[in-house]
């Protein structure tokens, strides 16, 4: 069979194309350079997804519309711009956050770099994906890369514990999704998203799209860390360097979104009776796994870890509804929560000395005493997690829990309440053991050498006030991406 | 003054000055000073807006609107009608004093304690001013995060559980307004105020609507059963914060209220006012007898505040009974003008008797009571203003502290005797407890050789405490400039009760 190849394609993925080029080239450059100029590397690797968030901007079609390429395999449009930049910024922001720590336990090798970059490229081809191969293969670049990173740290014992667990469940939930794929194949015989969703009415088998569609979720899920598909997302972010875990809790989730909204608006958008009651359910459970078993938490990245979890059944809630509002609002919600959370693991690694993780609860212990700029950061980004106005996270809740009560879920919006109620709980204890409780040491905290660090870390959580204030324009952009 | 966006200026004002504050307040002095001129400022610009205001065409003036959030047609809307001229008025004023107040007391990060203070009395001018659902939610979650620091850097003993309860108790009540501002939002497609009022709502719908706004105020306010918080954090509060949370926080419980349920859902808020005005009573008299007992001079207030603020709930309800049931116009302004004039005055009356705690408590470091006796020898001064405030407290006519509360039970008297009986009781129980409270802490022979040593008032504390005195004197000899400039919005409020919406 002859495939069409139209030249006109590569304008369409030349941001990834270029990534690509780019991340191929620092792997060479990083070959060649000594480890004292690692610098190098990381300035390069940052520029790589500046210029690559340039080219996806200069490259946005109109917002809403959209362009297909390489037969429907590949889509150019709104939702994509949005998810990508973001992409690209957290990846950034995680890399700004990552060299001082990894630095001082000698573990800053080409190696961080290249993996978070070939990483981002997966997640880029994943948002953009419009057929079931590339779908797979954004997330099985994106996946392989996580799993390289988090065992990162080869003399730890629960590092590699950690990559051992994420690797084996991740690749479960690879297999489920697949299975579920090549069950919906089966039914439709095709691929492409837009043509699965094209032949539903002529399907033969309809019991086999449901049966795949089940496993489809079970695997979305999987990936982002829905419960009861959550087990292996406390332990991987306790086990991963601190570093990488700042990556793998932000990006990641912006791009599991895209995941989510592809399959199943994407393809399965007719079944969307049945899928939204199974997310329904994966909220529910989220939301009083995560937020129920964060209290117990003494480790501030298990307790941001399980944080996540209810975060994740928030953002779920978007989805109930099935309209382009709902998906606005959830991709708003995951973009507020990537956008602090990478503060609050940012803050770990920022605190953290060698010889001194500063991950348990109790390290925070009177940094207001010892630091009140980093503490006032901090409290910003529990705050904003909790949800209280007027943060970032706050306005990102009042639109899911909007979301799903305009889809006729009030039940469900009353469940989240009840649930970010309980949470505030554990966030507000963050904030008790930096404001209220005695340092240990009375000394001012000795700060990293790194100032691009110390001033990133604070325009990212001076962001969720500005955003909190005035999340209008990035609402708006949100709703032209879904053309509401 | 209308070409100067006044009511913006009032809000970000004292938020400007914490910046400042915090930025140039390394050393304490220039914080504290710093401060002072901040909320000084803010005062002399909430002059205008009390001068200029006409009273007697009433409704919503100065009024602000920009869009913000253009999706959800929400506005950052800015307006004041009488009732909310007379509540901002109080915050400037009181917020002067509570700096002036903690010149002494606070030694520990007074920039921070300052800031705070300033963002608070940001949020409170925020909350009186937002005509816009969302944006008045937004200041009513957010002066939660000053509060919450303020209890628990500051505070006593036990101040990381009260803060705790503080902030998770009124977060549980006003999250479930959320939802009911969601639910309206949806009705309408817009966040006004005004577009929540004229919507037409069925009868369900408002009653789930009126309980979501209950559980959100009720807190606030704080009701019985819900006040339990209230004591706690009263307690272990600084002596600011205390003065805070009593003479403005707990008004906004209030204002809600009159804000929110009246307008929004008139018929089940007539439907269910016996809920609320039951409420009220149970804390007029039991939570009189619980103050009757404490051996803590700061709980015992917070109780006796609790069952202030049941006047204010009482006055408003009752006022719902007036119209639809014996149609008595007048009468139900008379409630709810009563309630208003029981929250101005309780927020002097509370916030000065907060006041002269924390002149003891400066001088001793105890609360209890029993480590005091025979004050007035040593503080003569002290002695004489903590009676005065005492006497307001317990409702003597003449002090600002008769003025609400009789016309509270006057409304309630014209609805049903019994009510009126059951409020009235207040004017005995008051009395008992603090006129014990005063015979135990300033009368008798000084016990305590502590106290003995005590030195009369400083000028900072006189100020403080002379001011106070001032407005309550002034309330309760002529209250008739604070009626006048609520009269028309009350009516207005009233008139709108007639309509229903179902």
């Amino acid at each position: 069979m002859m495939i069409p190849f139209n030249p006109a394609d590569l304008i369409a993925i030349q941001p990834e194309l270029v990534l690509l080029g780019a991340t191929c080239a620092i792997l060479l450059i990083d070959l060649f350079i000594k480890p004292s100029q690692r610098d190098i590397t990381h300035w390069l690797s940052i520029a790589t997804l500046a210029l690559t968030s340039y080219l996806v901007w200069r490259g946005a079609p109109e917002l809403s519309s959209g362009v297909t390429a390489f037969n429907g395999m590949f889509l150019h449009d709104g939702i994509s711009v949005v998810l990508k930049q973001f992409i690209l910024l957290t990846s950034g922001l995680s890399l700004f956050y990552a060299r001082n720590y990894m630095r001082e336990r000698s573990l800053l090798v080409g190696e961080l770099y290249l993996l978070v970059l070939f990483a981002t490229l997966g997640m880029m081809l994943l948002v953009s994906a419009g057929s079931l191969i590339t779908v797979y293969l954004g997330l099985e670049l994106l996946a392989l890369s996580s799993y390289a990173l988090v065992a990162m740290n080869r003399d730890s014992a629960s590092s590699a514990e950690a990559a051992i667990k994420y690797f084996v469940l991740g690749a479960l939930a690879s297999g489920l999704l697949l299975y579920g794929m090549s069950m919906i194949y089966g039914a439709t015989g095709s691929l492409d998203l837009a043509a699965i969703t094209g032949k539903f009415g002529q399907v033969e088998h309809p019991g086999w799209l449901a049966f795949g569609l089940v496993f489809l979720v079970c695997g979305i899920a999987f990936k982002m860390g829905a419960a009861p598909f959550h087990m292996w997302l406390p332990d991987v972010y306790h086990g991963a360097p601190t570093a990488v875990t700042v990556f793998i809790g932000s990006a990641p989730k912006i791009a599991a979104f895209g995941l989510a909204y592809r399959l199943l608006e994407g393809g399965l958008g007719p079944l969307s009776g049945q899928w939204t009651l199974m997310l329904a359910i994966l909220a529910v459970a989220s939301l009083a796994v995560g937020n129920v078993l964060a209290i117990a938490q003494s480790n501030l990245k298990r307790m941001l870890a399980y944080s996540t979890i209810s975060h994740v059944g928030f953002m779920l809630l978007g989805f109930v509804g099935g309209t382009p509002a709902g998906y606005s609002a959830a991709m708003f919600y995951i973009i507020s929560y990537t956008m602090t959370a990478t503060v609050a693991f940012g803050m770990i690694a920022l605190l953290a000395r060698k010889g001194f993780e500063c991950e348990e609860i109790d390290d925070f212990k009177g940094l207001n005493q010892r630091s009140p700029w980093y503490a006032a950061i901090m409290g910003i980004a529990m705050f904003s997690l909790a949800g209280v106005p007027p943060l970032f996270g706050f306005f990102a809740k009042l639109l899911v829990l909007k979301a799903a009560i305009d889809a006729g879920f009030l039940w469900l919006a009353i469940v989240a309440i009840v649930f970010a109620i309980i949470g505030i709980y554990y966030y507000l204890r963050v904030v008790k053991v930096m404001y209220f409780d005695a340092a240990a040491e009375e000394t001012a905290l000795p700060l990293p050498s790194d100032v691009a660090l110390r001033w990133v870390i604070s325009i990212n959580g001076l962001a969720l006030i500005v955003l909190g204030l005035a999340w209008g324009p990035l609402f708006d952009w949100c709703n032209r991406a879904f053309g509401v | 003054m209308a070409q100067w966006p006044l009511l913006s200026i009032l809000i970000w004002l004292p938020i400007v000055g914490a910046i400042l504050v915090l930025a140039l307040g390394r050393d304490a002095r220039v914080a504290r000073w710093l401060s002072l001129i901040t909320t000084l400022a803010t005062l002399i610009a909430s002059l205008p807006l009390y001068l200029n205001y006409d009273a007697v065409a009433g409704g919503m003036q100065f009024i602000e609107s920009h869009a913000w959030i253009n999706a959800l047609k929400a506005n950052y809307a800015l307006g004041v009608d009488g009732i909310a001229v007379a509540l901002i008025v109080l915050t400037t004023f009181t917020s002067v004093l509570v700096i002036i107040g903690s010149w002494g007391p606070i030694q520990k990060r007074v920039s921070q304690y300052m800031a705070a203070m300033l963002v608070l009395e940001g949020m409170l001018i925020g909350i009186f001013c937002a005509t816009d659902a969302l944006l008045f939610y937004v200041f009513f979650e957010a002066m939660l995060i000053p509060m919450f620091i303020i209890i628990g850097i500051w505070g006593g003993p036990r101040r990381v559980y009260a803060t705790l309860k503080f902030f998770i108790y009124t977060f549980l009540g006003s999250i479930f307004m959320l939802i009911a501002l969601i639910y309206l939002h949806m009705k309408t497609g817009e966040f006004s105020l005004a577009a929540f009022a004229t919507a037409p709502l069925g009868t369900t719908e408002q009653a789930w609507i009126f309980f979501a706004f209950l559980a959100g105020f009720a807190i606030k306010v704080p009701m019985w059963p819900v006040h339990t918080w209230l004591p706690d954090a009263h307690v272990e509060a600084p002596t600011g914060g205390s003065v805070i949370l009593a003479a403005i926080m707990l008004k906004v419980g209030g204002y809600g209220f009159i804000r929110f349920s009246l307008p929004i859902t008139p018929d089940a808020s007539q439907e269910y006012a016996w809920v609320v005005i039951a409420m009220s009573l149970v804390a007029v008299v039991y939570i009189g007898y619980v103050a009757l007992v404490q051996d803590d001079m700061k709980k015992l207030i917070a109780y006796s505040s609790v069952a202030h603020m049941a006047f204010v709930t009482l006055g408003i309800f009752i006022s719902l009974a007036l119209v639809r049931n014996y149609a008595n116009a007048d009468a139900a302004r008379l409630g709810i003008q009563g309630a208003m004039v029981q929250m101005i005055s309780h927020g002097f009356v509370s916030g000065a008797m907060f006041s002269c705690i924390g002149v003891l408590y400066d001088r001793l470091h105890s609360r209890m009571i029993k480590d005091y006796g025979g004050v007035l020898n040593v503080m003569p001064w002290f002695g004489g203003l903590f009676i005065f405030f005492s006497m307001a407290n317990c409702g003597l006519p003449g002090t600002s502290g008769f003025v609400g509360e009789f016309m509270v039970i006057l409304a309630s008297f014209q609805s049903n005797p019994w009510i009126a009986l059951v409020a009235a009781f207040t004017l005995i129980i008051g009395a008992a407890y603090t006129l014990w409270l005063v015979k135990r802490v300033i009368f008798g022979e000084v016990t305590n050789p502590k106290v003995a040593k005590f030195e009369d008032l400083n000028a900072r504390e006189w100020i403080v405490l002379g001011s106070f005195a001032a407005a309550v004197l002034a309330l309760g000899i002529y209250p008739k400039p604070l009626t006048d400039l609520m009269d028309s919005s009350v009516l207005q409020i009233v008139n709108a009760l007639m309509l229903s919406k179902a």
